[in-house]
Parts: C-alpha cells; sequence; structure tokens
C-alpha cells in the first residue's frame, strides 16, 4: 500500500494502481475520455491530466502510478488549465451536431465540455469530415464525430477477442474503421456502444428513437441464457425503447451479449398475441379473458373426465420464471398428472434420478476466469453463454488450457488448448479415454462396471495431454453445455464427465440451455420431483421428449413454441394437431401454433411481469416488470393462478409474485446448490457405426421466441440460415458439392437444403440446425438423418 | 369646514360636478379603445401566439427532432416521436403541441436550435372540441408556410438581440 495525498486527502492505494484508480476509489472525479476501468491504458486522450509534485508537466492520471508520499492537485489552477486545453483541442474537429446526435444527454464529450472546457472555441478553420461506415445491422456509426480514444479498438482486442475494429492514419487523419469493409460479428459487439464516450457509435435499433432523458430505467434479468446477466430495460410511455447492461462484478461484470441487448426489438413484435382467442369449429375468434379460462378449465376438467388425468401434459419454456413454473407444476400435480417439464430438447433422461436438486455450475461465474484448466464437452460456450465464454477467455488470456471434447470444431475467440472432434458416440469413448488416462495418473479404483469396458478403449496423445492439464491444474472445471445436452448420450456422458472431474480434483458443472432451467428443477417443473427434489407420488412420468413420443389426448403449453423448440419437431406438431386439447399460453402466436392450438392465452414476456430467475450459480434474481402488459395480455402467474381458482384447488390464492417465490423459497431452506452425480455406468462404448448424425445446434439467435422475432439480431452474420454443414469426405461419400441442394429426410418428414461444405464438422455428422422453420419439418434434432442428392 | 360647508357643497352638486369634469375631459380626449375585430392593437415582433413550424427555403422541414423544446416545456405540452426518415436523416414522426396546456412562456422557441418552432403572432383561433387544439405536426406546418413572410421579418427584426 502507498500513501498518496490527492487535493490534501490522504489516501491509501494499491501498489501499482493508477493515480486515476486511487482517485476514484476516493471519489475523487477526474475528467476522463479513453480510460475504462475495464480495458489497458492507452493515455491518448490527455484529459486526466492532473499536477503532480516535483512533476515539471502535468501528468496523465491514468498512466502515472502511484508512489508513496505521492502529491497530487486534481483542481489547482495548472490541472485545470492543462485540462481546459485539451478539451479545446478535442473540440476542434468534433462536430456541434449535438441535436441530431443520439448520444446528446448522455454524452461524455458534452458532460466535460461543461464542465472543464472554455465557452468558446479560437478554432475558426474547417472542421474534418470522416465517411460513415456500414459495420452491421446492431452499430450505427457517424466518425466524424470520433475522439480517437480507441476504446472500442481495445474492446476489441482485450474483450471480444476478435480484432475487428482498427484505426488507421495519425494525428487529424486517423480514422476507425474495420480492416475490409465488413461487418463487427463478435457475440458481445453492442458493448462498444456503452463504451464510446461521444456518438461515433450508436444502437441501430434505438437510432433517433428516444432521448436519455425521456427513459425511466426499470432493473431486470436477462431471459437468454443461464447466466442471468443484469439489465436496465429503459421505457417510454410504456414501451421498452432499450437495453442496458447493469453492472454486477459477480454475473456480467458490465458486459452483455447481443442477444440480451437487441432482443427487446422482438417485444412488440406484430406476432405478438393481444387477446385471448378460442377455435370455434376452425376459426379463430377473440374473447373476453373470463370466457377463455371458462374455456380451459371446461376442456381440461372433461378431458380430465373422461381420460384421466395421465393423458394431460404441460411444457414450460426453460426460459419462463420460477413463479411460472411453480405454479404450473402445482396446477398440475394437483389435476393429478405428473407429467410435466421444461427440458424441452434434452436428448437423454435415464440419469435423471441420479442428479442432485438442481443444475449448477459447480462454482461461481467469477471463478471460471481464474481456472487453470478448464474441459467443456459439447459445448458453443461462445455462441451459447457469450458471458460464460468471456470469463473463460479470460482465463486462456492469463494461461490457463481451455480444452474441448465437441462434435463441431466450433471458431473460439481464445486459444484452445487440446481439443478433440468427433461423433457424439465417439465423444463417450473421448471421455472415457480421458478417465481411463486419469485412472492410470492416479491409480486409483475404476468405479463399478466400467473396467471391462475401458479394456479396449485406446488412449491417444491429445486425451493424455487433457488428463494431465486437468490433472496438474491447481483449479479445474469440466463443463458439460448444451449440445451435450441435446444428444442422446447425455447420461454417459455426463457419468464419464463426473468422473473425470472427481479423479481429476475438478469440479463439475453444467452449462443448459434457457435462463432459468435450475428454477425449474428447484419450481419441480420436471416430472419425476416436485419443488426442491421431492419425491413425487404419481407413478407415470412423462417427460419432455416422451410427450410425443406417447401422444396424450391434450397439452398445456406455457412460452413454448414445439414446433422450434422441442427435440422432435415434427412429431411434436403431428400430435399437437392430433391432441384432443392444446392450451397455449404464449407472448408471440405463429401460424402453426394457430393449427394445433385450441385456445390462446396472452402472457406477458420478462419485461412486463414479476419473477425471479435462477441463474446457473443457483443465484435467486427476482425483478419487477418494466412496463405495463401489451393489449391484453397478463403476467403467466396470474393466469395459472386463475386456473388454479376455477378448478376450485387448494392453496391458490397469491397475491403477488413474491408471495410464490417466497413460498418455495421457505421450502426450500436451505438447499445447497451440488454436484454429486450418483454413478451409472455407461451401458456400452462402442460407436454406433452407420447412418450419417445430426446435430441440431440451436443458433446463439433461435434459442426462444422473443430472439427469433428480434429483426437486427436475425440481420447479423450470427442468424444461421438453414443449411446442411458437413464435412468434405461426407460430402463427396454423398455425392454432393458446395451449394447443391440436397434433400434431407428425417422422421417423416422431408426438406430441401443447400449444402455447405465445412471441416470443422466431426465425420459422420451433419449440421442442421434446430428452431428455424425450415428445419421444422425434421425429426429428432440428435439423431439419425438421410441426406440425399435427390 | 363645518356642518354648513357640508350643507351648501350638496345643494349645489359641487361634488357631482368635479366627477362630470373628469368624463368630459375624456369625452373629448383620444379615443383609447379600439372596435375589435374591426381594429387591433398593434403587436411586438415578438409577440407569442399560436406555434407553427418553419421550413428551409427549399421547402425541408427545419426540425431534426433533438427534443429540446419537448424537455425544456414547463406545461409538458409537447409529444415527439421520432425515427430515421427514408434518407437516413433524423425527423419526427409525431410533432403535436397541445394548446390546452401550453403556457405561450416560448422556451420552445428559444430551445430550439433550427429555429423550426416558433410562436406567431396569431392568437384568434378556436377549436370546436379540445381534440381540435392538439395541433399536429402537418398542422403546424401549414401555420408555418402561410405566415413564413412575416415569421422571417420578425426574426430578422429581433435578431440584433439575440
Amino acid at each position: 500500500m502507498a500513501d498518496i495525498e490527492i487535493n490534501g486527502k490522504t489516501i491509501k492505494a494499491r501498489d501499482g494502481a493508477m493515480v486515476i484508480e486511487a482517485a476514484d476509489e476516493a471519489g475523487i472525479t477526474i475528467p476522463r475520455f479513453c480510460y475504462h476501468e475495464k480495458l489497458s491504458v492507452a493515455a491518448s486522450c490527455r484529459m486526466c491530466l492532473v499536477e503532480v509534485e516535483k512533476a515539471p508537466k502535468p501528468l496523465p492520471a491514468c498512466a502515472t502510478p502511484v508512489t508513496d508520499g505521492m502529491k497530487v492537485w486534481t483542481n489547482s489552477p495548472k490541472a485545470l488549465a492543462a485540462q481546459k486545453n485539451v478539451m479545446e483541442f478535442l473540440l476542434i474537429n468534433h462536430p456541434l451536431d449535438c441535436p441530431i446526435c443520439d448520444q446528446g444527454g448522455e454524452c461524455d464529450l458534452q458532460d466535460i465540455a461543461v464542465g472543464y472546457g472554455s465557452d468558446v472555441s479560437r478554432f475558426a478553420e474547417i472542421k474534418r469530415v470522416v465517411k460513415s461506415k456500414d459495420i452491421g445491422p446492431l452499430i450505427a456509426t457517424d466518425f466524424t464525430r470520433c475522439i480517437h480514444c480507441t476504446r472500442c479498438v481495445r474492446f476489441g482486442q482485450e474483450i471480444a477477442g476478435i480484432r475487428e475494429l482498427g484505426a488507421t492514419g495519425r494525428g487529424e487523419y486517423m480514422e476507425i474503421g474495420t480492416y475490409v469493409e465488413k461487418s463487427v460479428s463478435s457475440e458481445l459487439s453492442g458493448n462498444i456502444i456503452d463504451l464510446c464516450p461521444v456518438g461515433a457509435l450508436t444502437s441501430k435499433p434505438f437510432r433517433f428513437t428516444a432521448r436519455s432523458w425521456e427513459l425511466t430505467d426499470s432493473a431486470t434479468v436477462a431471459p437468454h441464457d443461464c447466466v442471468g446477466s443484469n439489465l436496465t430495460l429503459q421505457s417510454r410511455r410504456n414501451k421498452v425503447m432499450r437495453s442496458l447492461p447493469r453492472s454486477n462484478e459477480a454475473i456480467n461484470e458490465t458486459w452483455i451479449s447481443d442477444r440480451d441487448r437487441f432482443s427487446y426489438v422482438g417485444l412488440n413484435d406484430k406476432e405478438r398475441l393481444r387477446t385471448p382467442m378460442i377455435k370455434v369449429e376452425g376459426e379463430w375468434r377473440e374473447i373476453d379473458w373470463n370466457s377463455a379460462l371458462e374455456q380451459v378449465s371446461k376442456g381440461v376438467r372433461k378431458l380430465v373426465d373422461a381420460h384421466g388425468a395421465d393423458q394431460l401434459g404441460a411444457l414450460i419454456s426453460p426460459s419462463a420464471t420460477l413463479e411460472e413454473m411453480y405454479l404450473l407444476q402445482k396446477l398440475m400435480r394437483a389435476l393429478g398428472s405428473a407429467n410435466i417439464d421444461h427440458r424441452l430438447r434434452q436428448g437423454d433422461f435415464s440419469d435423471q434420478d441420479l442428479l442432485p436438486p438442481f443444475p449448477w455450475l459447480g462454482q461461481g461465474i467469477e471463478e471460471l476466469e481464474k481456472v487453470d484448466a478448464a474441459l467443456l464437452i459439447g459445448s458453443n460456450v461462445r455462441k451459447d453463454q457469450p458471458i460464460i465464454g468471456h470469463r473463460l477467455r479470460k482465463a486462456a488470456v492469463g494461461g490457463a488450457n481451455i480444452m474441448f471434447v465437441n462434435p463441431v470444431d466450433f471458431p473460439f475467440n481464445f486459444p484452445v488448448a487440446e481439443k478433440l472432434i468427433g461423433h457424439p458416440a465417439q465423444m463417450v469413448r473421448m471421455l472415457a479415454a480421458i478417465a481411463k488416462a486419469l485412472l492410470d495418473i492416479t491409480g486409483e479404483e475404476a468405479p463399478e462396471g466400467l473396467t471391462p469396458l475401458l479394456e479396449n478403449i485406446p488412449v491417444g496423445d491429445t486425451e493424455l495431454a487433457i488428463a494431465g492439464h486437468l490433472k496438474a491444474a491447481e483449479s479445474a472445471a469440466v463443463l458439460l453445455g448444451v449440445l451435450a445436452h441435446g444428444s442422446q448420450q447425455l447420461s454417459s456422458l455426463r457419468a464419464l464427465a463426473v468422473l473425470i472431474a472427481k479423479l481429476s480434483g475438478a469440479r463439475f458443472g453444467l452449462l443448459p440451455e434457457g435462463s432459468n432451467s435450475s428454477g425449474g428443477w428447484l419450481a419441480g417443473a420436471i416430472p419425476h420431483r416436485g419443488p426442491v427434489g421431492q419425491k413425487t407420488p404419481v407413478t407415470s412420468l412423462v417427460n419432455a421428449s416422451a410427450m410425443f413420443e406417447h401422444p396424450l389426448r391434450g397439452y398445456l403449453l406455457v412460452g413454448v413454441e414445439p414446433e422450434l423448440d422441442s427435440s422432435h419437431p415434427v412429431a411434436a406438431t403431428k400430435v399437437l394437431e392430433e391432441a384432443g386439447f392444446v392450451v397455449s399460453l404464449t407472448s408471440f402466436v405463429s401460424d402453426t401454433m394457430k393449427q394445433y392450438a385450441d385456445v390462446l392465452l396472452p402472457i406477458s414476456p420478462f419485461s412486463e411481469t414479476s419473477g425471479t430467475f435462477v441463474n446457473i450459480e443457483g443465484h435467486w434474481q427476482s425483478f419487477a416488470g418494466a412496463v405495463a402488459p401489451l393489449g391484453d395480455s397478463r403476467p403467466a402467474w396470474k393466469v395459472l393462478r386463475v386456473l388454479g381458482n376455477l378448478f376450485d384447488l387448494q392453496g391458490f390464492e397469491y397475491t403477488s409474485s413474491e408471495q410464490v417465490r417466497d413460498e418455495l423459497k421457505a421450502s426450500c431452506g436451505q438447499v445447497e446448490p451440488s454436484a454429486e452425480v450418483g454413478w451409472r455406468c455407461p451401458s456400452d462404448l462402442n460407436t454406433a457405426a452407420g447412418s450419417l448424425y445430426r446435430l441440431g445446434e440451436v443458433p446463439i439467435y433461435a434459442t426462444d421466441a422473443l430472439v427469433r422475432r428480434s429483426g437486427p439480431l436475425q440481420e447479423t452474420e450470427d442468424a444461421v440460415v438453414a443449411a446442411v454443414r458437413i464435412n468434405e469426405s461426407v460430402a463427396t461419400s454423398l455425392g454432393l458439392i458446395e451449394g447443391d441442394i440436397a434433400q434431407v429426410t428425417q422422421g417423416g418428414g422431408s426438406v430441401w437444403l443447400p449444402v455447405v461444405i465445412d471441416e470443422r464438422v466431426a465425420d459422420g455428422c451433419a449440421v442442421i440446425p434446430a428452431a428455424l422453420p425450415e428445419t421444422a419439418e425434421l425429426g429428432a434434432i440428435y439423431g439419425p438423418v438421410d441426406v440425399s442428392k435427390n | 369646514m363645518n356642518a354648513l360647508g357640508r350643507f351648501f357643497k350638496s345643494l349645489f352638486l359641487l361634488e357631482l360636478l368635479r366627477g362630470l369634469r373628469l368624463t368630459g375631459r375624456y369625452m373629448l380626449d383620444k379615443k383609447v379603445t379600439i372596435i375589435y375585430p374591426e381594429e387591433k392593437t398593434p403587436q411586438s415582433p415578438r409577440f407569442r401566439g399560436l406555434h407553427a413550424q418553419r421550413r428551409y427555403p427549399n421547402g425541408e422541414e427545419r426540425c431534426i427532432a433533438c427534443k429540446l423544446c419537448e424537455a425544456v416545456c414547463p406545461a409538458m405540452a409537447i409529444t415527439i416521436e421520432a425515427e430515421p426518415r427514408e434518407d437516413g436523416s433524423r425527423r419526427t414522426s409525431r410533432y403535436e403541441i397541445d394548446l390546452t396546456k401550453c403556457i405561450f412562456c416560448g422556451f420552445c422557441e428559444e430551445s430550439c436550435p433550427v429555429d423550426a418552432i416558433v410562436e406567431t403572432r396569431v392568437f384568434e383561433y378556436f377549436g370546436d372540441k379540445r381534440s381540435d387544439l392538439v395541433k399536429s405536426k402537418e398542422e403546424l406546418l401549414a401555420v408555418g408556410d402561410r405566415l413564413e413572410a412575416q415569421i422571417a421579418a420578425d426574426r430578422a427584426l429581433d435578431a440584433p438581440y439575440r
């Protein structure tokens, strides 16, 4: 610790800290443009000049380390004169277009010019003009306004991990641009809008629509991935205008992904359902809530009386709130059915009884950046959970060994130490080989039943290296990603991953899809367990996948579009169309939904309801609605509560969502997060030879109904176009070349899709994305598929 | 003065005559009242009456949707919605002044960086319904088009003092 004095105030500063950091901690304001606490120091704007004792000239506070006994003045005449002159230089080329600039009202340059600048400019010459560049559908540019702080450039290099923006030229001729005229494609790119201290980089979807002073802030939580990033939704006249990050060092720091930032555009999509509707003789009619709910209770009662409660199934989105999940399962269980699930795209349910009370990361999100080694299994973490990807990138840049066992060699923005790419069945063998290597290293006994299976598993160099890195690491993590959750080998992958973690001393964790799958387990939105892991009394347990394999007679859907969100789209659509009674509580309605549903009840998306998300750390985050529900839509917890009343069920007398949450929280008591998974030996480690295997990866901007309706996100490079991605050798064996239109047949459905040759895809696999309307006619998103030339 | 004095004063109606003298003087004086609406009082070029939106000589609307008038308006009489126009420029898609709320303080005019919103000398307007007094962008532009010559002349007169 160094003792320094700023403006006569004695401060203890960390050794090696810069003066500006010490001043910030002490609450002393120093104006700055280029300095940002999360980025490296550039010292290019010179706005933070301060007077330091014994220094002949003012020094930049952001690049001057503290020394013991240092005396600094931030507001002495010398410092103020230096700041005033720097301000004058900065304004020489800055246009006076504040009235048409979106940054107006929230602009650092505006604020600091008022505080530290001069009243008039002495510069009478011509200002420079820089041509704006089109860098994609999310970010609008106006580089004439740029003051060359290079925050955006440093963000690209240091945080996003892609050098997308750079500065060319020097002095007056310096310009920010992309290398070639291309768009910025990072999944975190929107953060440069917040970083830009002037209006050179602004949000394109938000462009010109509102001023910062007319917006009302509401704190909420991002609804798209299991991170639970903290958001501020800004609204005006009951409409969400934009979404900004809210700092939370333990979760998202100051960043959010583009998905969380721009998904709000979909909130008022034309497909938003505004009034309850019922189908009468094939015709859709708008009706009032009372009659609609009456219809639902009558329909459900009729079905339960005629065929038993077992014939009723409920599916809820993994991004629904905790309260919605809890009330839905309470309703279903009170009606006598345990057929409820939120694990819509999960491929394998066989080990579900061995799992801990709820899926857990095994550690805090913050701890991920401190790991020395991490093994990710079936995970495209960069696109699936961008904030987790960012934490792992920090670790990798710091020298950690991040390793992957994946069916596709995904491009990552950090160095990957080791990788094994193979068919999901081969992935099981790869994990077995890593486990075998670890058993050899540790000399421990293999768990029951595994030894004979390991006999003919060869251990390659990569497997040995992965085992070595994990074992050598002081802090290591083994994580199971979204792709692993979708694959039919989930239980085997999980068993071996847990074994690897145990043998190497690593922490085991899960990265499932949806923003609230931990909440789904806690609330009991799973068939085999009630809230907080209670065993359920009912015997017929039908999970999300079985619900469509063995058709039921009635379905309740909450925030789900099964044709896109289920693990078997074509079967789901068919079963729902044939079911006697389908009620859909939904924010958005598609034509497909109108074909299979009988009653449509409009519910509020996350911005219009209060609720709670439990993130993957097990952190409960409650939020209130930012705006009132659109049209006649209502928060889903209220709808479920009233349904409970209509069925004359006990315990549905809630008056607020907090009551629902507190009831669950009280019964949760002290549920400790746990990553303990009971051992269950994989039955077979042989690769199933034969047909082509479909990898139905869910593209980053197709994960849920809201994201799919966000126009700007659908125009980005990450918005995947439906295609068959196969490697050269698979293509050759099928007689296909790049650009061919191939016929894809699966599960009784057939579509024509273009062929893209991609060497990153494992042998024997074809990446055919799920959750796209073009592939909704196909069968299992992970499973055998038939691709042929015609 | 005593009772006798008061008696003579009232006997000869002295106080009445004194009052009538004032009346007589004003009867012969120049009249200050005017016959409105045939006659009108003179107006200052700074008169703050009905609002107008102005255009540039090439016909382009001046307003750039900066929303300063909306922010400064103490009566919250102005409502603006904006979006990029087809050519990418920043324009209002809705600009309304609620004249039933307006207190004619002239702050909107003061705050406008492009002299788009102005207050004209027109004070004679009416509405059959309350909603008639919520002036839309089209109405305001029409007022501006009609009175541009006078608006421009008034601004020119006032320019030396700004």
